[in-house]
């Protein structure tokens, strides 16, 4: 018996050694800005239907006001969009209320614009325009100064649009909206897709249904929910009620996700090193939906092909990705071969 | 008795508030004597600036084979300027960029990619010649965390890749990168070229031994590879071997404030005892003068002291030395960027 499971987790441990190394290059230069523009951060990479990239950056300097009623903060984090050979087309939301610290922007099958801020706490949907067309929850007023946690927070949330730290945004085929309210929160919200408050559900823990560090979503053709718990080591998948289904292990710390589209549907997850450590971790894995692993490429690191703490996926071509990395404050390009 | 008790405290107290302005107002008295003066020149309206553009506190200059300037300065944000030989502005690099909040270095490496050190942001970051982000070093603290960025108590544990308020970064003739590490920790830290990290002397505890430090802030590398570093708080400056462990220290020239090692085959070393800032009674007398040394030890000569006006010195922060005679300083508290012809010393090697 003994022996049978030993040989079992043996069997395992050779097939995880076994795992494909993808060969990939990264185009050098793939997104050019104008002369003294630069990215910071790079939270949230996107392309649109035409092929179009964006891209949400913290650019730096959220600045306090002095000599006012309360501390006011305002600014620091960038939306640009370039066309698909890279050049650069314009910005968009510039000077935006809710543009503070970029958590993600995601696109819509519309090609709306997703954007998702983690300090202002708000989801704000722009569309292909660039004009606002729905906000959910609203930036505090004011801030805490010192800044305040509450460590009583059990993440459960409010029952409305009020986030804290959202990370993450995502639709199913009826475009009911996923928010993944998951860096201060510990939920995930759903609305429908007039912006109407449903539910939501998970609060802070590793039980099932309960996230730690919830940084990313995606929704599969099938409408299960993908959300990668990433201080739990799991992706746990749901229904689109929120009914837990399963939970996938082997990606060491999930921080990034993307659902390529079509019969034949991929995941790619990053194992995001923390910016701390370059000397760990940092692989993209490329997964069938039932996590089974199909090959893996890359390592953390600084220079071309290595990665630095990647936030954030584009796959809408399956062989072709954008990587976002906070680390390296730059967009890859990669090609899968 | 209970009396001098509460006075004692007091005292304590008070001593303690000093000292607690790390590298405070006291001014340290370089022991060493009999060194000769260097005479010089200064050209201090060297730098041209558009018309509305000002220099702030103009905390680190350098410049690249070319002979550009380079000056990484505290204005109402920190900016990056860059100035041609004849110090006509050529261009602005960075404006903007999350690298910057409170300018602490700039340096140049042999392929003239410009480095700069923020210690406001904890990162160090390389730039292309023509200003694109080639690597980063260090994190900028998440925003989302608030104001309190270094919360109170003891240091944190010095973690590889993350710096607490770092001072200076060189490199030795391999490409390997050194760090000054800083205000809050208390280290020198290797990466390999490529940003890996190698080894580290120091933590983040300060300490006097050697090999460690309190408050290393400036630092460079020397044609053999051995790395100077200005152990400000500590009043010394060590030279540590390129695996990081210390050969010597040179506890006679004052606080040890920064250094500068001079290109091409015979390299002097230049290190400044600044006279220290908020110009407290008495500083000017006994501090502000630069020293120039062999490499091996000798000092051949020294040059300047404090003043409000050019040629004196309002806290020299940062020296460029590529052509050893002709030294342009970055001062703190006159927004100023001097240069300065040295007349050559006895000594010198022809």
């Amino acid at each position: 018996m003994n022996r049978l499971v030993l040989a079992v987790l043996l069997l395992g441990a050779a097939s995880l050694n076994a795992q494909t190394e993808i060969r990939f290059d990264s185009t050098p230069d793939a997104l050019q800005l104008p002369a003294g523009v630069y990215f910071g951060e790079v939270a949230g990479v996107a392309t649109n239907s035409r092929g179009d990239v964006f891209v949400y950056t913290r650019t730096g300097h959220p600045t306090l006001s002095l000599g006012t009623a309360r501390p006011f903060a305002h600014g620091g984090s960038r939306l640009f969009e370039f066309d698909k050979t890279g050049k650069f087309v314009r910005e968009v939301g510039k000077d935006s209320y809710g543009f503070m610290y970029a958590s993600q922007i995601r696109i819509d099958p519309a090609d709306n614009l997703w954007v998702v801020d983690q300090m202002s706490n708000m989801v704000m949907k722009f569309d292909p325009q660039g004009r606002v067309a729905m906000l959910l929850g609203r930036k505090a007023e004011s801030e805490n100064v010192p800044a305040r946690g509450n460590p009583n927070n059990t993440g459960a949330g409010q029952q409305t649009d009020l986030f804290n730290g959202p990370s993450d945004v995502a639709w199913d085929a009826a475009g009911n909206i996923f928010v993944a309210d998951g860096l201060g929160n510990s939920r995930i919200a759903k609305f429908d897709k007039e912006g109407k408050f449903v539910k939501s559900w998970g609060k802070k823990g590793s039980g099932q249904g309960e996230f730690n560090m919830l940084t990313s979503l995606a929704v599969d053709a099938q409408n299960n929910v993908y959300a990668a718990d990433m201080g739990n080591k799991r992706i746990q998948v749901f229904d689109d009620d929120g009914n837990f289904k399963t939970a996938i292990s082997g990606v060491n710390s999930p921080a990034a996700l993307c659902l390529t589209k079509g019969a034949n549907a991929v995941l790619y997850v990053s194992n995001t090193n923390p910016p701390e450590d370059i000397d760990h971790d940092g692989e993209i894995y490329k997964m069938k939906l039932d996590g089974t692993v199909l090959g893996k490429f890359g390592r953390a690191g600084k220079l071309p092909k290595e990665f630095g703490t990647v936030n954030a996926i584009d796959c809408r071509n399956e062989n072709t990705l954008y990587v976002g990395e906070i680390g390296n404050l730059r967009v890859q390009k990669l090609m899968l071969h | 008795m209970r009396r001098h008790l509460i006075l004692g405290v007091l005292g304590f107290i008070s001593a303690a508030c000093l000292l607690g302005q790390r590298g405070g107002p006291a001014a340290i008295k370089a022991t060493i004597e009999g060194v000769p003066e260097i005479s010089f020149t200064t050209t201090p309206n060297l730098l041209k600036l558009p018309p509305g553009e000002y220099l702030g506190e103009s905390v680190a200059v350098a410049t690249n084979s070319k002979g550009h300037i380079f000056v990484y300065h505290r204005s109402a944000n920190t900016r990056l300027f860059e100035f041609d030989q004849n110090g006509n502005f050529v261009k602005e690099i960075g404006a903007g960029y999350y690298g910057f909040e409170f300018a602490h270095s700039v340096r140049v490496d042999k392929d003239d990619n410009i480095w700069t050190v923020d210690e406001g942001t904890n990162m160090v970051t390389k730039f292309s010649p023509d200003g694109k982000v080639l690597m980063v070093l260090g994190r900028r603290p998440p925003a989302v965390v608030g104001m309190l960025a270094a919360p109170p108590g003891p240091n944190a544990p010095a973690q590889k890749y993350i710096f607490c308020r770092p001072t200076d970064v060189g490199w030795d003739p391999q490409g390997n990168i050194f760090i000054s590490d800083g205000y809050c920790n208390n280290r020198v830290v290797k990466y390999d070229k490529n940003g890996r990290f190698i080894a580290q002397a120091g933590s983040e505890k300060a300490g006097s031994a050697m090999g460690q430090f309190n408050l290393p802030h400036g630092l460079q590398v020397d044609g053999q590879g051995r790395v100077w570093v200005a152990d400000r708080s500590n009043n010394r400056y060590q030279v540590l071997d390129n695996d990081l462990k210390p050969i010597r220290e040179i506890t006679n020239l004052g606080v040890g404030w920064t250094v500068c090692i001079s290109q091409g085959p015979h390299q002097y070393a230049f290190l400044s005892n600044s006279n220290p800032n908020g110009n407290q009674p008495g500083t000017w007398d006994v501090s502000g003068e630069i020293y120039k040394a062999e490499l091996d030890g000798p000092v051949l000569g020294k040059f300047g002291h404090p003043g409000k006006l050019a040629p004196g010195f309002q806290v020299v922060h940062m020296m460029d030395c590529r052509n050893p005679n002709e030294l342009i300083a970055g001062e703190i508290e006159s927004w100023r960027v001097q240069k300065l012809n040295l007349q050559p010393v006895k000594g010198d090697k022809k």
